[in-house]
């Protein structure tokens, strides 16, 4: 676990949600190209403030929304706004209340991590002595205090991502943009990166988007998701919301033809998905106690023996296959 | 003004880059001791300075030029580029027109400090020399003609460099991409005299282009058969192109279609 010091820099800082309390990303009929690519069609979203979870696969258009956030990309239509201003006029002001962790390896040649944290401080706006005190904090708050004055270029994978978010977070943004903060992490490093974001978010109150492919990270720390695929916005809301939209979830075993089955559950309107062996997920929209029942009898008539059933806790794997389309 | 401040910093901790700029005065101080000497001894008269020597003295420093330029100005984009830097400065209240700015000024105070500063310094030198001010009054052109001049060379220099740098992520690359592009330009204007036996293809290099309106800048007569125009329209037209280039390169994502 990373020791997050009493003395945190964002610790001491007035709560972000405090100081801003609407929604902190807007995005309405925005659409993106790169070249003949459509990387973002027509998408309408509301990020509210807290911890919101931006996830897809590979290529959902994650990245290039955080991208057309921050101004470094130009839309081909639609308009956003971060903590309600508008990007296309006012992306310097937006740009001094974010911090953006990007998801490659960045970080300026010839720089130890304090020089190079306190520097990124300098170019938000901080003082020089103000700056170097603050980075000194962030380190050890990410876990750098012993490394703070090696150079950049002898760190691990993982350091170059606490670094990264060190950067991120030194001038106290009212809002961080982490786009997949856990890449190439091993999982002890994984573990402590999560838990960090997550003390961000929920102790420090820190407005946070977090880009990411992996539903446990987004489960983990985030209160919100936004679910993209293929461009485009696939659902979004709370996490508790959406994994208790209106339904239920059993997991099912069964003996008999399992394909049959499971194209049986789908023609009686019926979500499902296969997990771990054979052991179905079966999702039953408006489920009601009688589901279990309706279930059985199913079973019954298509002569398959029902060998495990039982309710589940919905999952954000759930809302996400759903949502995609992956059922 | 944060970044120029780091990239100054950064090179002047360098011990033998600062043994390149002392290197870089050496004219200077040998200059200075002419002067003396002139104004020293009634039969060393014909070392006094005139006009011309400002303008030879800035032809001299263009050898520090090319060093530092190379030195301080070819991983200058590159560098960042190869870090995945520039996404990091974008997302920081700065836009692309600042950070090339910020660039262009590391260079800057570098290629001023061994062209601008030290001709300066020594018209100063002569004057206190000479104790008058005789000298600078018969010859008040050399202040404007120095800084103009100075300031062509410089933002030639450092335009066209930041662009090469902003187009690679090797900075070993770009010096050597820099030193070919100034060999090569030169190299086919000498060869086109050679053939043509006139020089008026002068404009093709960017370095006798510069030459030419050195000469035009000092009132001294144009060393080659081009048009200043021309060799004005070369030199400008290489700056706006070299400022075009960093606007497109210079951009917090890279966009590959």
């Amino acid at each position: 676990m990373p020791h997050t010091s009493p003395a945190s820099p964002v610790a001491e800082q007035t709560p972000s949600a405090e100081r801003f309390s609407g929604p902190v990303v807007q995005a309405e009929s925005l659409s993106v190209r790169y070249g003949k690519n459509v990387a973002l069609n027509d998408i309408t979203a509301v990020f509210p403030p807290g911890a919101v979870g931006l996830l897809g696969p590979n290529g959902a258009g994650k990245s290039t929304l955080l991208k057309a956030l921050l101004g470094f990309l130009t839309p081909e239509k639609g308009s956003m706004k971060v903590l309600g201003l508008d990007v296309a006029r006012s992306p310097l002001e937006i740009r001094e209340r974010i911090g953006y962790m990007p998801e490659s390896d960045s970080h300026i040649p010839g720089m130890n991590a304090v020089t190079f944290v306190a520097y990124c401080a300098q170019l938000s706006g901080l003082p020089a002595v103000d700056a170097m005190q603050r980075a000194h904090e962030v380190l050890y708050y990410v876990g750098l205090g012993e490394a703070r004055y090696r150079n950049l270029e002898t760190y691990s994978t993982g350091m170059k991502q606490r670094i990264k978010l060190a950067q991120a977070t030194v001038h106290d943004p009212d809002l961080l943009f982490l786009d997949e903060p856990t890449n190439g992490m091993d999982p002890k490093g994984r573990d402590e990166m999560l838990e960090l974001i997550h003390d961000l978010a929920h102790n420090k109150n820190v407005n946070l988007i977090l880009s990411s492919h992996l539903l446990p990270d987004v489960e983990y720390t985030c209160d919100h998701v936004v679910v993209m695929d293929k461009g485009t916005v696939a659902t979004y809301g709370s996490i508790d919301a959406l994994r208790g939209t209106a339904g239920r979830v059993y997991e099912i075993r069964i003996k008999g033809d399992q394909e049959h089955f499971i194209e049986v559950l789908k023609a009686a309107g019926y979500e499902v998905h296969d997990s771990d062996e054979d052991v179905m997920r079966v999702f039953v929209p408006g489920a009601t106690d009688d589901s279990t029942k309706t279930l059985f009898a199913l079973a019954a008539r298509e002569r398959v023996q029902v060998r495990h059933l039982r309710p589940s806790v919905p999952t954000l794997e759930d809302v996400f296959a759903r949502a995609v389309g992956e059922v | 003004m944060v970044m120029t401040r780091a990239g100054v910093m950064n090179m002047v901790t360098k011990r033998v880059f600062i043994g390149v700029m002392m290197l870089a005065w050496s004219g200077f101080v040998v200059r200075v001791i002419q002067i003396y000497f002139s104004q020293s001894f009634m039969n060393l008269e014909f070392l006094a300075p005139k006009g011309e020597t400002f303008r030879e003295f800035l032809d001299q420093q263009n050898f520090f030029v090319f060093f530092v330029t190379i030195w301080v100005g070819a991983g200058l984009i590159a560098n960042d580029r190869r870090a995945n830097a520039l996404q990091l400065y974008l997302s920081k209240p700065m836009t692309s027109a600042e950070y090339i700015a910020g660039k262009f000024a590391i260079l800057f105070v570098f290629l001023i400090g061994v062209t601008f500063l030290p001709a300066i310094m020594l018209l100063l030198a002569q004057a206190i020399l000479a104790g008058n001010l005789t000298f600078i009054r018969n010859n008040l052109y050399l202040i404007p003609s120095i800084t103009l001049y100075s300031l062509l060379l410089v933002t030639f220099t450092a335009t066209s460099m930041l662009a090469l740098s902003s187009m690679s992520k090797s900075s070993r690359f770009v010096g050597i991409m820099f030193a070919g592009l100034l060999f090569f330009t030169g190299a086919l204007f000498n060869a086109l005299r050679g053939i043509t036996g006139r020089s008026t293809f002068a404009w093709l290099s960017p370095s006798a282009s510069l030459e030419q309106l050195g000469d035009v800048i000092f009132r001294m007569t144009p060393r080659y058969q081009v048009s200043p125009a021309i060799a004005a329209l070369t030199v400008f037209v290489l700056i706006a192109g070299s400022i075009w280039i960093l606007m497109r390169r210079v951009r917090g994502v890279e966009i590959v279609t």
